[in-house]
């Protein structure tokens, strides 16, 4: 559905976006996950035909974003980052404005309109500017104009900035229930978004595209330990030594609050029979063993922050992978 | 509904909502109503002197001495005030980034461009348009001449297109409205001057060349009476012009 091959934008001297590359299938939500700046609204603005890459092709439901713009624009339902209303406007008269511009009419408009307002529960607001709404329904108008025409391709820039918990849920699950019949890209630096709503992850810094996956495969990938949380009622001085000594334990780190020992071992191995069998025997009051995954959050320090780091030594690279161990 | 009818809709409606509309045209009207007043009061104390000199009752003429003072006197007025009523309309888009969404709208530039000046031009004759009223209140205490007040009322139609059509340019190279505002302020009064610029070179080519590009020589003709095909050419020519330069601006604001 959308095609994305070797595109470059460069300002001047500045390059935006490096080289980036990737596709999204026909019903997909893929997430653009990067710190604020890395590109992530330059590769959305290209693909929605706002502006023209540097270098490379992009292309939509088969149409080139550069040479066909007026088809790619209109297989698109496109929400900026600040959304794109109107504060003269009641919510009714924007969402009609909207859709006469994609060329809706009639009771087909009608409809589109209606259905979109109860979407994104907007009925009680319907007549009053938007000027006059509050952060969180100015965002959800802009999403009932991203999907008034009922596209195929979504492409949402930060789609839960401003809304509250509850809306941010409710708008989670407008885009998982958007999954199948919608290809969708949304841009986030919310990791927990990413891998509540998305079945794909691009992992987008400084303009280049760090990592492709899913968020399983992503930390499962990116992990080079497996660790444990253990936590006993009673540690006595000896219980560390005693647990580094068990075959297969690489380190043992005193985790937050007494009793709590973080435990890694080496790849590929489950040591918690074993462990709990130790503690056990050794009468510690065992209260809590548990594995401790790497969430996408550590993924993505790790993948931005050793990038930040690649021209320097492998050693202080090294280093700071360790660093990174020991704050976890 | 065409998404140019859509954007015309849209403009209005914004207008008309914002105070904008009611404050430039009460300020359009006042300012014609006041000079109508004047002049003609200036008229009225000539014809008093006439009197007076010639001892029985004196012919005056309303169109020499009203009317094309009146059409002269917009000019300025014009300048003046159609740069506010121009300046948000691309400006406050992308002021509020919704400039974006009207780029990545499945509409060609020319669409929006069209439609945003229909819509400001639309609001300019109905402004004009109530400004009739005033040679038609004299109709009913005077003679007068109705066919240059018809084509000064052409020349100020044309006058407002051209220079609506610099406002939509001005408003488009900035996103500030003051910005916007104070750049066709100073194109419409640099044009101004280019006529003054002619004249120092007299009677000659160059100095006819110069002259043509300011509209102070056109909308003159018009407002004597006069309907040049050459004069007409000119505003349509500019007004075309300033269109496509805008075009050419918005379409490659986002290219940058």
């Amino acid at each position: 559905m959308i095609d994305v091959h070797n595109i470059t934008k460069r300002y001047g001297h500045h390059t935006a976006i490096d080289r980036v590359t990737f596709s999204v299938a026909k019903g997909e939500v893929l997430a653009f996950l990067g710190p604020n700046g890395a590109g992530k609204t330059t590769t959305m603005r290209i693909l929605t035909g706002f502006m023209p890459a540097t270098e490379g092709t992009a292309r939509v439901a088969g149409f080139d974003c550069t040479d066909q713009p007026l088809e790619v624009k209109r297989q698109i339902g496109y929400l900026p980052e600040t959304p794109p209303v109107y504060q003269e406007l009641t919510v009714t008269e924007y969402l009609t404005f909207v859709g006469q511009l994609r060329g809706m009419t009639g009771p087909n408009l009608t409809s589109a309109l209606d259905q979109s307002i109860e979407r994104l529960e907007l009925g009680t607001v319907r007549h009053r500017l938007i000027g006059n709404l509050s952060r969180g329904y100015r965002q959800r108008v802009g999403l009932a104009q991203a999907l008034l025409h009922d596209p195929p391709v979504l492409i949402l820039d930060e789609p839960t900035v401003g809304l509250d918990p509850k809306q941010i849920i409710e708008i989670r699950e407008l885009i998982k229930s958007l999954a199948g019949s919608h290809s969708v890209i949304l841009s986030t630096h919310i990791l927990p978004e990413a891998t509540a709503v998305c079945q794909r992850v691009v992992i987008i810094n400084k303009g280049r595209i760090v990592a492709e996956d899913t968020p399983e495969q992503l930390s499962a990938r990116l992990r080079q330990s497996e660790k444990v949380s253990l936590t006993l009622k009673s540690c006595p001085v000896d219980c560390e030594a005693k647990l580094r000594a068990i075959p297969g334990v690489l380190h043992v780190l005193p985790g937050q609050g007494g009793g709590t020992f973080l435990i890694e071992c080496e790849l590929g191995r489950d040591l918690r029979d074993e462990l709990a069998r130790v503690a056990v025997t050794n009468q510690w009051g065992l209260l809590e063993l548990r594995t401790v995954s790497m969430t996408l959050e550590d993924v993505f320090l790790q993948l931005t922050r050793h990038e930040d780091h690649s021209t320097e030594t492998t050693e202080a690279t090294v280093s700071l992978a360790a660093t990174d161990s020991t704050d976890r | 509904m065409t998404p140019v009818q859509a954007i015309i809709a849209k403009e209005l409606r914004v207008y008309f909502v914002s105070p904008i509309v009611y404050v430039v045209g009460a300020v359009f009207l006042l300012i014609f109503g006041l000079l109508s007043y004047l002049y003609v009061g200036f008229a009225g104390a000539q014809a008093i002197q006439l009197m007076q000199m010639q001892g029985g009752p004196a012919q005056i003429n309303l169109n020499d001495l009203v009317f094309r003072n009146l059409f002269a006197s917009m000019r300025i007025v014009l300048v003046i005030i159609l740069p506010i009523l121009t300046m948000r309309l691309f400006a406050e888009e992308r002021k509020l980034r919704t400039f974006e969404f009207l780029l990545t709208s499945p509409l060609r530039v020319s669409d929006i461009v069209v439609g945003k000046f229909v819509s400001v031009f639309v609001i300019y004759l109905g402004l004009v348009g109530l400004t009739t009223l005033v040679p038609t209140v004299l109709m009913l205490f005077s003679d007068f001449d109705w066919n240059p007040i018809w084509t000064g009322y052409l020349g100020l139609v044309l006058l407002g297109a051209l220079f609506l059509s610099v406002g939509l340019f001005a408003s488009a190279v900035t996103e500030n409205q003051i910005v916007a505002a104070f750049v066709s302020f100073g194109l419409l009064l640099t044009i101004w001057l280019i006529a003054g610029l002619g004249s120092l070179f007299g009677d000659t080519t160059a100095g006819h060349l110069i002259s043509y590009l300011s509209y102070m020589e056109h909308y003159e003709r018009l407002v004597r009476g006069l309907i040049d095909t050459s004069d007409l050419m000119y505003f349509g020519s500019g007004l075309v012009l300033m269109l496509f330069l805008t075009h050419r601006v918005v379409e490659s604001t986002s290219w940058k």
